[in-house]
C-alpha cells in the first residue's frame, strides 16, 4: 500500500525548471531520504509535496494522510516576542489539540516544559528543531516531512534527533520523508533514497541505488564515502 | 438630565472611538512589526490621500473615499505579493508615492492639511458609528486569528500543513491593516497614522518575551499616546495627529533608556 504516488512531477520557479518528470512511489511506514547537491530541488520537492508550490504532474497521498512538516532551519529573529508555548498553543488551538496531546508531543521529542518559556529566537538549534517536530506532532500526522533536520545542530543533538525519528517510526508507523546531506544518515535510516542530481534522478533502496558511480553522477565529483556492511 | 446626556454623547462616542481605534492599531501593529511590515505601513497610508481628494470633489465624506482606496491598496499589495516577493517593496514604494503626489494635487487648502495631519473637531454620528464598528472588527479579527497569524509568521509552509489558508489570511490581515489606517485618519491624518500602528508595537517588541506581553504593551502604549496626544492637542487647539505621534515617539525614546530584554 502506497503512502505517496508521484508521477511526472515538474515544478518551475521563476521560469526555471527545478524539477522535471519525477516519478516515484513510497510504501506506508517507510523512510525516504532525499539527497542531492545544493540547488537540486530538494526543498522545492518537499514544498510541492505539501501543496505550497504550484506544479505539473500528479502528487497523490493515500486517503487519510495527515502531513507534518518540519522546515529547513528557519531564520527567526532573536527578539521575536514569541515563546515555545505561544507557538505550540497556537498549533493546538488550530487543530483542537488537548494539553495531554501537548505533553505527549513534548515527551516524544524529549523537550522539557521549562524550555518552552524561552523566546523561540533564543532557543538552541536542537531545541528549536525538536519544538518544530513537537509542533508537527500536534496535528497527529501519519506522514512527517523534514528538511535537513540536522543542519546547524551539534553531534549530541543530531544523535538525539535520530533517536526521536526512529522512535516515531517504530511506535507510530509513521511515513518519513527526510532531506539530508549526511549519507551515513541515509544508509542507517532510510528504506529508500531519492537522489536529485544534475544529470537525472535515481530511486531505490540506498544500497542498490547509491553506487559510487551514481554518487559521482549526482554530485559531479567523487565522494569519499564507504558503506560499512555490517550484515 | 437628558440635555446633559445629549451633550455628553458625542464626547463619549469620540472617546470610545479613539480608545478602540488605538487598541486596534496596537494589535494590528504587533503583528505588522513581527512580520517585518514596518516599512510598508507608512506608504500604504498615503494611498488614502487621493481617495480623500476624489471624495471632496464628489462632495461625499472624505472618510469613505479614503477607505475605498485603502482597501483597494490592500488588495493590490496582496496580489503583487502573491506574484513575486522581490518586487513588493519597490511596487509599494512607487505606487504609494505616486498616490501621495496625485492626492496632494487634487486635494488643496485646509482640506489637505486636515487630511495629512488629522482634523480636530466633532465627528458625525455616522463617522463615530463606523469607527467603533471598524475598530471592533479589527480587534476581533486579530484576537480570533492570532493563532493562525503566529504560525504563519513563523513559517507559511508550516501554516499550510496546519490547514491555514495562508493566502486568505494574508488578504484579511492586509484589509484589517488598511481598515485600521482608515479608522485613524480623522485623528492622525494620512502622514502619521502609520506611526501609531508601528511605534507602540516597536516599543512593545523591545520588552516582550511572549505574545501576550507584546499585545498588551502595544495596546496600552497606543491608547495612552492617543489619549494624552488628543488631550494636549485640544488644549493647544491644534490637529491631534502630531501630538499623538510625539507622545508615542517620546514613550519609545524613553523606553530606550531601559535595557532591553536579553
Amino acid at each position: 500500500m502506497s503512502a505517496l504516488e508521484v508521477k511526472d512531477l515538474a515544478v518551475r520557479l521563476g521560469g526555471t525548471e527545478v524539477l522535471r518528470s519525477l516519478t516515484f512511489s513510497l510504501p506506508r511506514a517507510s523512510c525516504l531520504a532525499i539527497i542531492g547537491p545544493n540547488g537540486a530541488g530538494k526543498t522545492v520537492l518537499l514544498r510541492a509535496l505539501i501543496g505550497a508550490l504550484p506544479h505539473a504532474g500528479t502528487i497523490a497521498w493515500a486517503a487519510g494522510t495527515v502531513l507534518g512538516y518540519v522546515p529547513q532551519k528557519l531564520d527567526i529573529e532573536r527578539d521575536l516576542p514569541l515563546n515555545g508555548w505561544d507557538f505550540l498553543r497556537a498549533r493546538a488551538a488550530l487543530s483542537g489539540g488537548t494539553p495531554a496531546l501537548q505533553r505527549e508531543a513534548l515527551d516524544s521529542v524529549g523537550l522539557a516544559e521549562e524550555a518552552l518559556s524561552t523566546p523561540i529566537g533564543n532557543m538552541s538549534g536542537g531545541q528549536f528543531q525538536r519544538l518544530l517536530i513537537a509542533f508537527a506532532l500536534l496535528g497527529r500526522p501519519n506522514v512527517l516531512l523534514l528538511d535537513e533536520p540536522a543542519a546547524g545542530i551539534d553531534a549530541p543533538g543530531q544523535a538525539q534527533l535520530s533517536e526521536v525519528l526512529r522512535t516515531l517510526q517504530d511506535t507510530r508507523a509513521m511515513t518519513v520523508l527526510l532531506v539530508s546531506h549526511d549519507l551515513s544518515v541515509v544508509y542507517s535510516h532510510a528504506d529508500y533514497v531519492l537522489c536529485l542530481g544534475r544529470h537525472g534522478t535515481c530511486f531505490g533502496p540506498p544500497r542498490a541505488a547509491l553506487t559510487p558511480e551514481r554518487l559521482y553522477e549526482i554530485y559531479g565529483q567523487p565522494l569519499g564515502f564507504h558503506v560499512h556492511d555490517h550484515s | 438630565m437628558s440635555t446633559i446626556i445629549r451633550e455628553l454623547t458625542p464626547e463619549l462616542g469620540s472617546l470610545a472611538l479613539s480608545g478602540l481605534m488605538a487598541a486596534a492599531a496596537g494589535l494590528i501593529g504587533s503583528f505588522a512589526v513581527m512580520r517585518r511590515m514596518v516599512l510598508a505601513a507608512d506608504p500604504m497610508s498615503h494611498i488614502a490621500l487621493p481617495g480623500i481628494g476624489i471624495a471632496l470633489i464628489l462632495r461625499v465624506n472624505p472618510l469613505w473615499g479614503a477607505l475605498a482606496l485603502l482597501l483597494l491598496g490592500a488588495v493590490l499589495i496582496w496580489a503583487v505579493e502573491r506574484r513575486t516577493r522581490i518586487a513588493t517593496e519597490a511596487v509599494i514604494g512607487v505606487t504609494f508615492a505616486v498616490a501621495l503626489a496625485v492626492g496632494s494635487i487634487i486635494t488643496s487648502g485646509e482640506a489637505l492639511i486636515d487630511a495629512l495631519l488629522g482634523a480636530p473637531g466633532m465627528l458625525t454620528l455616522a463617522e463615530t458609528a463606523f469607527g467603533i464598528a471598524g475598530s471592533l472588527i479589527v480587534i476581533v479579527f486579530v484576537l480570533r486569528a492570532r493563532n493562525a497569524l503566529v504560525v504563519r509568521l513563523v513559517s507559511p509552509e508550516i501554516a499550510i500543513t496546519a490547514s491555514v489558508d495562508v493566502a486568505r489570511l494574508d488578504l484579511y490581515f492586509l484589509l484589517a491593516f488598511a481598515l485600521t489606517i482608515g479608522l485613524g485618519l480623522r485623528f492622525l491624518g494620512v502622514l502619521l497614522m502609520g506611526s501609531l500602528i508601528i511605534i507602540p508595537a516597536a516599543l512593545a517588541r523591545r520588552f516582550a518575551r511572549n505574545l501576550n506581553a507584546m499585545l498588551t504593551v502595544s495596546v496600552v502604549t497606543a491608547v495612552v499616546a492617543t489619549a494624552a496626544g488628543t488631550y494636549v492637542a485640544s488644549l493647544a487647539r491644534r490637529p491631534s495627529g502630531p501630538f499623538i505621534v510625539m507622545v508615542a515617539g517620546g514613550l519609545f525614546f524613553l523606553s530606550l533608556l531601559r535595557r532591553r530584554k536579553t
